[in-house]
């Protein structure tokens, strides 16, 4: 029998948020890590495999971070089921690895004993645990690795130190021949709480002396990062940094990604006889593919510095800076993280709403999350404002483009507080939810781990790209090639097209907000992504034209449409569900079609009126 | 919103302020003690049963005898608070805090 026929020995981490759980996860297993979804949720399933030095091998699981069994939301049901092997199509654990904090024992200490009464086998491994030497913290291991009945190994895992030790154990435990006993856990009562952390606080007592030079950099810093006006000043001056680095950061690798592609489709295209063939590859698929690549440096950079202030551990002073601000609209200070996540993309960001584990905040947070105006906007702004808004100077480093820009960011962001205040209004009746949140002690984030989750980011959105948006971008120059014009027509030859006849069919829909018919086309594959209607447009107002690029796009749009009918066109995309992918997620995450259909119907009503609104008051105005 | 802040002590809770126990939601950045009880009662109105708020509050380590010192308050009708508790910190909203009373040590 071959070893690899062997199944490889499961392990699961399971530990209190901020632990540095997923940096040991990382360390264990390198690169070899899967990422996928478990079955029927979305909550993502992040399995690695090693060989431990016994050549035994190894795959380990990374649950989502839990301060109890008693799971309140799906990432942490997830922890609970797969812990105790109650999860559909995911068999127990073989071995379970607690991960604590080493500077931080106590509430760890309860899962710990939770995890006991499960009664698999488990080894804890401290982590941090330089962090624990330098300040002096002194724990027997021995006596509370004897009490707690299971090995411990000190671990640092962004230093991948003890990571070998770890391993070991795993392997000494099982070849111990150690099972799994009788599953004792139950749902706890408030009781029995009371009396765990009795005993975690008795365990500390006799095997942990606190430290001589407990850290005190965390709370100096929080006194002026949750200063409550110092904090929120350096809170907005954080968000004003990161849109202006997603903007002149991102500049010149997007331009160097946008001449990349025009580059190889010429080359291509002189490969290719004249013809169908030719117009396929190069204005469809590389022109699509190319504008939709060229966001990726901005979808980096923003990731980028939600990553860095996650592992900083500044996201939760930024949720609690907000809280009050978000709470009046009725939204938790933890949606803080999914609606900046949005700005990114909806679609992490109604998955990372799963941070709150109260259904109702989630429910909200999910329903506005596509207001924020998410990456997948950005083509369609810069188009429409590079058009349309003059690149002016307006005031000491201010640009008129810039200013509108920000205006477009801030119109959803004020949507999206007043649509949740309504939310909460009319489906919760006013209720609220409590808010309990650990504000971690600040870390430098590790630049390997951030590096592995911005890469991450990278090939999601890339696959992304190549899976929904090149088969919409063949689909968009099949509507708009086929049929092609009869001879002798004057007309451009897309109006004799699919998409001509689809466009003006539905125009009449969309006149009053000063949509013609080229814009209906745009908007149709636009549903699927929204990033898809500059291609789209570009393929509309230029078939034939190899080297579509967006500014030779935008001439053709400011010579075909008014003012009013481009501002209309923004206003439409500040709320439109524009996003197939997005509506899927939440039919996903909300496990029902009934918010699904509330989102999409209200989001399209929104986007009528503010363009209605917009169009008519430019008309007004003379913009027409 | 935040009905809690200052809001008067209601006759049935007297006994508990004699011993010399105020609720957490009163407290102010700089005060610090040793919570006394956790006793979810109907203070506030909650989206989630008073036993699970009980239950919640506990994980988080709110629990009798933990050493507390209330560090932060928002901008904004003071609320929510940042709280050490032992050696961690976490925020929560002074209406939540209102389900844990304390007993208040003099500055040291």
């Amino acid at each position: 029998m071959s070893e690899a026929a062997l199944p490889p020995t499961r392990i699961a981490l399971v530990g209190n948020p901020n632990t540095g759980k997923t940096a040991l996860f990382n360390a264990l297993t390198g690169g070899r890590q899967k990422v996928a979804n478990y079955a029927g949720v979305t909550v993502e399933r992040k399995e690695g495999f090693l060989t431990t030095p016994g050549g035994r091998r190894l795959s380990v699981l990374d649950l989502p971070g839990t301060y109890s069994l008693r799971a309140r939301s799906p990432d942490e049901v997830v922890t609970r089921d797969v812990v105790l092997g109650r999860l559909a199509g995911e068999a127990a654990p073989d071995v379970v690895v607690a991960v604590a904090d080493a500077t931080n024992l106590r509430l760890v200490l309860r899962l710990i004993l939770e995890l006991k009464a499960v009664g698999r086998p488990m080894v804890l491994a401290l982590n941090m645990y330089d962090i624990a030497q330098r300040q002096g913290l002194r724990i027997d291991l021995e006596g509370l690795g004897r009490e707690l009945g299971c090995p411990i190994v000190t671990t640092v895992a962004t230093r991948k130190r003890g990571i070998t030790e770890l391993a070991e154990q795993v392997d000494a435990l099982v070849e111990s021949g150690a099972l799994a006993t009788d599953n004792a856990w139950h749902e706890p009562s408030a009781a029995e709480i009371r009396s765990a952390h009795r005993d975690a606080q008795r365990l500390l007592k006799a095997h942990v002396r606190p430290p001589e030079r407990p850290d005190t950099l965390t709370g100096r810093i929080d006194s002026v990062l949750l200063h409550p006006v110092a904090g929120l000043v350096i809170l907005l001056a954080l968000l004003f940094l990161m849109f202006q680095a997603v903007f002149t950061w991102a500049g010149p690798p997007a331009d160097a990604i946008e001449g990349g592609v025009a580059w190889l489709g010429g080359l291509v295209g002189e490969w290719l006889p004249d013809g169908l063939i030719r117009s396929l590859i190069v204005d469809g698929l590389f022109a699509g593919v190319g504008s939709v690549l060229v966001f990726l440096p901005q979808i980096l950079v923003l990731f980028l510095f939600i990553i860095l202030l996650e592992d900083l551990g500044y996201m939760a002073r930024a949720a609690f800076l907000m809280d009050r601000i978000m709470g009046g609209a009725g939204l938790h200070g933890r949606a803080f993280i999914p609606l900046l996540s949005s700005f990114a993309c909806a679609i992490p960001g109604v998955m990372a709403a799963r941070v709150i584990d109260q259904k109702r905040d989630r429910m909200t947070t999910i329903l506005v999350a596509p207001l924020m105006t998410c990456s997948a906007r950005i083509p369609v702004y810069t188009l429409i404002i590079g058009a349309f808004i003059p690149d002016r100077t307006v005031g000491p480093g201010l640009n008129l483009q810039g200013l509108v820009m920000f205006g477009l960011y801030a119109a959803g962001i004020a949507s999206a507080l007043a649509v949740s205040f309504v939310i909460r209004k009319v489906f919760w009746r006013g209720a609220v939810e409590p808010f309990l949140m650990e504000l971690p002690t600040y870390k430098l984030p590790s630049l390997e781990s951030v590096l592995r989750n911005l890469w991450l980011r990278a090939e999601i959105f890339i696959s992304r790209a190549g899976r929904i948006i090149m088969p919409l971008m063949v689909l968009v120059w099949v509507l708009s090639t086929f049929p092609g014009p009869p001879p002798g027509a004057t007309d451009p030859a897309i109006d004799y097209s699919f998409a001509g006849i689809i466009g003006q069919a539905l125009q009449p829909l969309f006149a009053p907000i000063g949509f013609n018919w080229q814009m209906v086309v745009a908007l149709i594959p636009g549903f699927a992504a929204r990033e898809v209607a500059v291609a789209a447009l570009g393929t509309v107002y230029a078939v034939g034209d190899a080297e579509a690029n967006v500014g030779a796009l935008g001439a053709r749009l400011a010579e075909h449409w008014s003012l009013a009918t481009g501002l209309s066109f923004l206003a439409w995309y500040v709320f439109a569900p524009q996003c197939a992918a997005t509506l899927g997620v939440v039919k996903r995450e909300t496990n029902s079609w009934g918010w699904t259909a509330v989102m999409f119907v209200y989001m399209v009503a929104l986007a009528y009126l503010a363009s209605f609104v917009v169009y008519n008051v430019a008309v007004a105005l003379g913009a027409g | 919103m935040h009905e809690t802040v200052g809001a008067p002590v209601a006759p049935a809770e007297v006994g508990a302020s004699a011993e010399g126990l105020v609720r957490l939601s009163q407290a102010r950045p700089g005060d610090h003690g040793v919570i006394a009880e956790v006793r979810a009662d109907h203070a506030t109105e909650h989206a989630v049963d008073v036993h699970e708020l009980e239950r919640r509050l506990l994980e988080f380590g709110f629990v009798e005898g933990a050493a507390f010192e209330v560090l932060h308050q928002g901008l904004f009708g003071a609320d929510p608070i940042a709280v050490k508790l032992d050696d961690m910190r976490v925020a929560l909203r002074r209406r939540d805090a209102a389900d844990v009373w304390v007993r208040l040590e003099a500055d040291r």
